[in-house]
């Protein structure tokens, strides 16, 4: 069932509407418990668009054994996927970075309250994110330090590669994640694939993840999926391998794969001269989790990030 | 005057990038200006250009103080000023949002890592800002309420108001919120104009800066006293919003006086023509903020007001 969460009159006939699918229990569904898996927030980034796609067809087809509320947000920044923009259109800020936002605020923000507004109070959400036109991710799931302990042993269960605890950052205090984990609903954030387009592989494979996670919380009976065990990623196992020369990136790596220390990860050319600028090599062991996927670098532009270690979460 | 290189990075296609610094009288570490962080703040460079035309010639004239040395930055993010973008032209990053930046991080971090770590040697900063909303204010200076705040320093520029921000966490890569955490007082100066030149608010923001380093005993300079500032919380501004999205007509402009209940806006339908909303002042007082878009969404803040409590 659509409904609408937040609706906007724009300047010319139209509306900014924010809509949500609610699949829901066929009976007995005052006292069921809720979950909001939401994505969209950056329009780049379609991924979620798969997955959301991929979750509803699923659970659509066994309603009997739905047991708790499914809310599908698709579209957080319905005008940024519409017009290929990151952001959304004519507004400065990040969408990312505008929660919990403000009755009073702009429009954006005032937008951005009622998303609040309407997640509040569910047992668990799922923001959904795919990586920026820049860089390609492994699945994985983020959770800030603070956030860790309770929201674990969900992400366990996602079916990502791995789990990055990060420290926090007062930024991210004004993300969708952190603004509804600080009001207590359980929020996970999941990254996967490049900036505009879509992974099926990984799609499948965080739908298969969620459904798992429904089960955990007992929103869904029947057949359970198999889902990996996550490496756990702090800050210690972390690896960054960032340009030291400004031309093309030209990898010689696949996303995923492991490497040793001093290997080669790709190269760094001049197109106008036919000259090597830079030999680009792991500076450490271990797993190429993310990897620079627009070709074009400056002289500090991150190339790959290694995963040292496999410690499972 | 000494013109040196900040930062520099070399394109892979546009050669050069270069942020350039003028440096005036030498000594202690006083002020640093900075001006154009986007790629749209053209108001922002001139203010700067004017800047560094009048202090090349009071330094000509003797009239730096010494021992005092000051730094302006005209601009930070002229690549993308030259390609008619606001944020960072290679992945639309905005700069003044990778404070206090990284020396080791992603291009954006580096250029914010390498002009802070100029800026926060200094113990004035000074910043000719934009608003991420678009729209029109009186010329004022703008500090964030970090603590180390100092609103009597920024009544010295003159303008007529002072504006006291709380910061929320957006604010926090800000340049401001971080000069201020390291200790350096920091303002943001803002003017009417970003995209475009107002000749005459340049002026105003251009005074305002001398009249500062004159009052500051950094320069001996001589020009108008300026305003007696009034000092605002951002908080206590009102906020006013629109209940219907089309074609806006603003009847007020910043300074101008409203009481309430008078029509301060209409909506006008975009395809007939008629009113279909009129927007009321919903206090008396100044108008501090206006928007200055032709069409608005509903909900959109065209004006702020500074409530008048005494008549």
């Amino acid at each position: 069932m659509l409904m609408n969460v937040v609706s906007v009159g724009l300047p010319v006939d139209e509306q900014l509407t924010i809509q949500k699918n609610r699949l829901q229990p066929v009976d007995n569904q005052k006292k069921c418990k809720r979950v909001c898996i939401v994505t969209g927030t950056h329009g780049d980034e379609l991924d979620g668009q798969f997955i959301c796609y991929e979750l509803a067809r699923r659970l659509s087809k066994v309603p009997q054994q739905l047991k708790g509320i499914v809310d599908i947000y698709p579209a957080l920044n319905p005008l940024g996927l519409d017009s290929i923009h990151r952001g959304i259109p004519m507004f400065d800020l990040d969408m990312n970075r505008i929660f919990p936002g403000s009755e009073n605020g702009s429009a954006v923000e005032y937008v951005a309250a009622k998303i609040i507004e309407d997640i509040a109070g569910a047992d668990l959400c799922i923001d959904i994110h795919s990586s920026d036109i820049f860089l390609n991710e492994l699945p994985q799931v983020r959770l800030s330090r603070e956030n860790a302990p309770r929201l674990m042993p969900y992400a366990r269960l996602l079916n990502t590669d791995l789990i990055w605890v990060y420290e926090s950052s007062t930024v991210l205090e004004a993300t969708l994640a952190q603004s509804l984990n600080a009001i207590g609903v359980p929020t996970l954030v999941a990254e996967i694939g490049a900036g505009m387009r879509i992974n099926t592989e990984y799609g499948l494979r965080l739908t298969d993840g969620i459904v798992r996670l429904l089960h955990e919380i007992d929103i869904l009976q029947g057949e359970v999926p198999a889902v990996c065990t996550p490496g756990l990623l702090s800050e210690g196992e972390l690896c960054l391998v960032s340009a030291e020369a400004s031309g093309v990136f030209v990898p010689a790596v696949c996303l995923g794969a492991t490497v040793s220390k001093g290997e080669h990860l790709g190269d760094i050319v001049s197109p106008a001269l036919g000259q090597l600028q830079q030999r680009v090599t792991a500076p450490c062991a271990g797993r190429i989790f993310t990897l620079r996927e627009y070709p074009v670098a400056y002289k500090g532009t991150l190339l790959a990030r290694i995963f040292k270690d496999t410690v499972p979460a | 005057m000494k013109n040196e290189i900040i930062y520099s990075l070399q394109s892979p296609y546009r050669g050069e990038f270069k942020i350039h610094g003028y440096r005036f009288g030498s000594g202690e570490k006083t002020a640093c200006i900075v001006g154009a962080i986007r790629g749209n703040e053209i108001q922002q460079l001139y203010i700067c250009s004017q800047l560094v035309n009048t202090l090349k010639r009071l330094e000509q004239n003797g009239a730096i103080a010494s021992g005092r040395e000051i730094l302006v930055i005209p601009s930070v993010n002229h690549f993308s000023m030259n390609i008619g973008k606001r944020f960072w032209a290679v992945d639309d990053s905005d700069i003044n949002r990778r404070f206090p930046g990284r020396a080791d991080g992603e291009i954006t971090e580096r250029i914010a890592a390498s002009v802070f770590e100029e800026v926060q040697q200094y113990q004035y900063g000074i910043q000719f800002a934009s608003f991420y909303m678009p729209g029109d204010f009186i010329p004022h200076v703008r500090m964030m309420e970090t603590g180390f705040q100092t609103s009597s320093l920024a009544a010295l520029f003159g303008l007529p108001y002072v504006v006291m921000r709380k910061p929320r966490p957006v604010d926090t890569s800000t340049l401001n919120y971080n000069l201020q955490k390291w200790k350096t007082n920091a303002f943001s100066v803002y003017t009417n104009e970003t995209d475009n030149i107002d000749e005459k608010s340049a002026a105003l923001g251009l005074g305002a800066v001398l009249r500062f380093l004159m009052r500051m005993g950094i320069i001996k300079y001589s020009g108008h006293g300026g305003y007696i500032s009034s000092v605002v919380q951002e908080d206590n501004l009102i906020s006013v919003k629109t209940e219907s999205a089309g074609i806006f007509r603003g009847l007020k402009s910043p300074n101008d006086e409203v009481i309430h209940g008078e029509t301060v806006a209409e909506i006008i339908h975009p395809y007939e023509g008629n009113v279909i909303s009129r927007i009321t002042a919903p206090t008396d007082g100044i108008v501090f903020f206006t928007n200055n878009r032709p069409l608005v969404m509903e909900n959109t803040v065209v004006y702020k007001i500074i409530r008048r409590l005494h008549i």
